[in-house]
């Protein structure tokens, strides 16, 4: 995966995470990600198709999560809460939304959002390309945004990056 | 004035419901896709409806669609996560009458409200 294209994800987990949930988020270094998944509590997945395919997953705890899904929705939402897949796969979504808007000229569709709940499971794509684990973290805990996307053709171009205090 | 909330996450009717409340719009009725929407469309007969674009069984844009073969007035607002500006001008293309790209502040969202019923009214008195 062309690491550029990781850009508009951090920016959009940025977004969602400021709008959503009144906290920045710090940004790690993102790294290929290699041999075996890292494990997860919850994964909130988008697929892409149209001129890119692959898709982006939110990793969090049940700890991270079950404060995440409270702060963005205004009431307590523990993991046993009827809403709690919901609410997480709705940020994922919106990540995955604000992302795919700095991908000028693309035609992308995204999928309904999928989630994933046990303890300690992992995710894994079959044929994606290589995926990029880029660490966050707020104040409500850590998570990590994993990226695996091919574009059919280049975009246009990408469309300036807003200042997020990654990748500098 | 009675609402009509269409999105398939609860969570966002909710948030919507709550900013909504905050206005003084205590009338609203919910959908959680396209189809469902339809149905209480015609049985509400809403003055307002918040309508997100990726949904199961029907998505947003379809349900613009239909409600714009039938109906040129009641206002529509696409709340979504699409943001590109060809997905903007599509919904417009549709018939919307105005665009909030999730995630939004709740202030954004209330100014969207007040600024599509006041136009929505001036269009009116002016017809
Ligand atoms: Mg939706």
């Amino acid at each position: 995966m062309d690491v550029r294209y990781v850009n508009p994800f951090i920016t959009a987990t940025c977004n969602t995470f400021q709008a959503m949930c009144a906290t920045p988020v710090t940004v790690g270094k993102p790294e290929v990600k290699t041999g075996e998944d890292p494990s997860s509590d919850v994964s909130a997945i988008i697929g892409f198709s149209g001129d890119a395919t692959g898709a982006v997953v939110l990793h969090l705890s049940f700890d991270t999560a079950a404060k995440t899904a409270t702060r963005f929705a205004g009431m307590e939402i523990d993991p046993e809460h009827p809403d709690f897949a919901d609410a997480l796969g709705e940020l994922a979504d919106m990540v995955a939304g604000g992302a795919k808007d700095h991908f000028e000229g693309l035609n992308i569709n995204i999928s309904l959002p999928s989630v994933v709940v046990g303890k300690a499971h992992s995710v894994s794509a079959s044929k994606s390309a290589p995926r990029l684990i880029i660490p966050c973290k707020t104040d409500l805990g850590s998570f990590s945004v994993e990226v695996g996307m091919v574009m059919d053709r280049a975009p246009a171009r990408i469309k300036k990056l807003e200042a997020t205090g990654a990748m500098s | 004035m009675k609402i009509l909330l269409v999105d398939d996450s609860r969570t966002i009717r909710n948030i919507q419901k709550s900013v909504l409340m905050q206005l003084g719009h205590n009338d609203i009725v919910e959908a959680s896709d396209g189809l469902e929407a339809l149905d209480q469309y015609k049985r509400e007969s809403p003055d307002l409806i918040f309508i997100d674009w990726n949904m199961p069984n029907m998505d947003g844009i379809t349900l613009v669609r239909k409600i714009r073969e039938i109906d040129k007035n009641t206002p529509l607002i696409m709340c979504t996560t699409q943001a590109e500006k060809s997905r903007v001008l599509e919904a417009i293309k549709a018939g919307v009458n105005n665009y909030v790209v999730k995630p939004f502040m709740t202030e954004s969202l209330a100014e969207k409200i007040t600024q599509t019923m006041e136009k929505a009214k001036a269009t009116a008195t002016a017809g």
